[in-house]
């Protein structure tokens, strides 16, 4: 224990000692959230969506048809009251739900006037805003073949309701997304070149013939690291909540549990990294190649997983901060509880203790 | 005084076709200095961490401080102290904070830290220094200052590994001075240097070529019979013959 305290305060030393690195550490997460404030468009495909047909008639039929036939849609579920829409959005993988009015088809035909309302999971900003603006011009095709027909114009008017984040605010999406990537930069570049570091000043051969247990070096490398990350999710919840206006709706204490589960797995992913390599340099840029590339691609904040091909969906799989940006999107954005996330928790879990019993196993107290 | 903490007995280490040491045999007694002498790639940095527990040894058997060094790595660590070639402090700690870090790494207890500090301090000419980075120290304090720390446990045995290259020859003996008092206290000193002017120092010195021990004597006996004036001819004539060429 004794050993253990002192080499943490060792670490401190060194990070306090190297202010410009510290500047970095503390701001970067700010100037990122900042500059993701400016999101990315994207297109979706094959979304499931979810079906109220309350009138049962031709024209919802018809419409129901042709968003299914759409390359943009899959009607995955039928629903049969206005209770269970939002249980599909909590439960299944649905992005948009399609309600008809009863009558639909007699209001269109003796009205010329109907109603519909898309209501989609706008957890996720750009992809409802996308997903309703298909659904509509599906609609408006189907109202103008109508009128080829007849001489007075039969009016559909979708009504869209935005759920979870009525403003379209980019940040209930890049916040997480900010969150994953920050965190897996910190804990994992940081904790593995900290360790390389021992190895090129030559410090690590004299602490091997020591008789400090490895073990207690892993662990004393990652707790100042693990430290520091979770003052970096304090400071972009605070950055969040203040500047963005994002809420946290869900419990913040799942919120912080799971962000140090996440850590965690970052942290066994840079012990990782410094077991294979023994220059700073190379740590880094496997650090940036390895984990930092796969967030932003396959994390699911910046590029939809949907509309990615089906092999790389299953590579997304393997990505940590793809799991952890849906628990926190669930979680903080969608206010869900530990309930609805445990599944992914798990997977995290599982995740850290592989990389964790890897790390250790791995690591060398011999020379060669 | 006569127990021998290092015994090597046939001690081999080979990396794929090559034999870094071959066959090395010798015994170290309590409060020795024994110099560990031989060219660039001779096998002396192996030999050396084979002792530490940095190396699996690939055949024969040793004991260090009593432990076996296949077995009992972690017993040895803890009786031994170590400084290598490379120079292996924090620079960015001050020369407290290193003395207190590695101090406790080997499980010294805070009050015996600080009890011992103080005259160390004074000994070493650095208490104004103490709360200064070690970057901002020359090289030769550093050296001493890393010996010291090496030594600062009271290990039965202390590894030095080309201790005092690129030191100019006031701080070397300085240097030597440590060590000196060091084997008073009773530790035994392993020593590797290229200089022949420190072999002189040495109680005994062994002096390999090649991967094997060719030559172990006191300075004075290894002089007479290999009938030179100076260490420098004894070890010129036995590492004339050596085929492997220096890293």
């Amino acid at each position: 224990m004794k050993q253990f305290i002192i080499f943490v305060q060792k670490e401190f030393y060194h990070i306090f000692r190297d202010r410009k690195s510290l500047l970095i550490i503390i701001f970067m997460p700010i100037v990122q959230i900042i500059l993701f404030g400016f999101a990315l468009t994207n297109e979706i495909k094959d979304s499931d969506i979810a079906i109220l047909d309350n009138a049962k008639d031709g024209a919802s039929g018809e419409i129901i048809r042709r968003l299914d036939a759409s390359r943009y849609f899959n009607a995955a579920r039928y629903l049969h009251t206005q209770g269970e829409i939002e249980t599909a959005f909590k439960t299944g993988k649905i992005r948009l739900v399609v309600v008809f009015q009863p009558g639909f088809r007699a209001a269109l035909l003796h009205n010329n006037h109907a109603q519909l309302q898309l209501i989609a999971d706008a957890t996720d900003p750009n992809t409802a805003t996308t997903i309703t603006n298909y659904a509509a011009s599906i609609v408006r095709d189907y109202q103008s073949d109508l009128n080829l027909l007849v001489q007075t114009p039969y009016l559909i008017t979708p009504q869209i309701r935005m759920l979870y984040n009525p403003q379209l605010k980019g940040a209930y999406n890049f916040v997480p997304g900010v969150m994953a990537m920050i965190l897996i930069l910190i804990s994992a570049m940081m904790t593995s070149v900290a360790i390389v570091r021992e190895k090129e000043i030559n410090t690590m051969e004299v602490l091997l013939v020591s008789p400090l247990k490895p073990f207690l070096f892993i662990l004393s490398k990652a707790i100042p690291y693990m430290f520091l990350s979770l003052v970096n999710v304090t400071t972009i919840l605070i950055v969040s909540v203040s500047l963005l206006e994002v809420p946290i709706k869900g419990s913040l204490l799942l919120l912080m549990a799971e962000a140090l589960l996440f850590i965690t797995t970052s942290v066994s992913l840079g012990l990782l990294i410094s077991n294979v390599t023994n220059s700073q340099q190379t740590a880094l840029m496997i650090s940036l190649m390895g984990l930092l590339l796969p967030t932003l691609l396959l994390g699911g904040f910046m590029f939809p997983i949907e509309s990615m091909p089906r092999p790389l969906q299953v590579v997304s799989n393997l990505v940590p901060s793809k799991w952890f940006f849906i628990i926190v999107k669930n979680v903080m954005i969608k206010g869900l509880g530990f309930k609805m996330v445990w599944k992914e928790t798990l997977i995290l879990f599982g995740m850290a203790l592989f990389f964790l019993a890897v790390s250790i196993t791995k690591f060398k107290t011999r020379l060669a | 005084m006569n127990e021998p903490v290092i015994i090597a007995n046939k001690l081999t280490k080979r990396f794929g076709d090559f034999t870094a040491t071959n066959e090395i045999s010798f015994e170290v007694k309590k409060g020795e200095i024994f110099g560990f002498l031989g060219a660039n790639g001779a096998g002396k940095t192996t030999a050396i961490r084979m002792f530490c527990g940095l190396l699996l040894p690939s055949s024969g058997s040793a004991t260090v401080a009593g432990f076996d060094v296949f077995k009992q790595t972690e017993l040895i660590k803890q009786n031994i102290g170590y400084m290598s070639q490379k120079f292996s402090l924090y620079e960015d700690l001050t020369v407290k904070e290193n003395i207190r870090f590695y101090a406790g790494i080997y499980g010294m207890s805070r009050r015996l830290i600080k009890e011992k500090t103080g005259p160390l301090l004074k000994q070493l000419n650095l208490l104004s220094e103490a709360n200064m980075l070690v970057k901002s120290l020359p090289l030769g304090w550093k050296q001493k200052l890393a010996f010291s720390v090496a030594v600062f446990h009271e290990p039965k045995v202390v590894f030095l590994d080309e201790p005092t290259g690129g030191v100019d020859p006031i701080t070397r003996r300085e240097f030597w001075n440590l060590i000196f008092q060091a084997a008073e206290r009773g530790i035994t000193v392993f020593v590797t240097t290229h200089y022949m002017d420190e072999a002189e120092y040495c109680n005994r010195v062994s002096i390999m070529v090649d991967g094997k021990i060719e030559a172990l004597d006191t300075p004075r006996k290894l002089k007479q019979s290999f009938n030179a004036l100076s260490m420098d001819e004894v070890f010129l004539q036995l590492a004339r013959g050596a085929k492997r060429a220096g890293d």
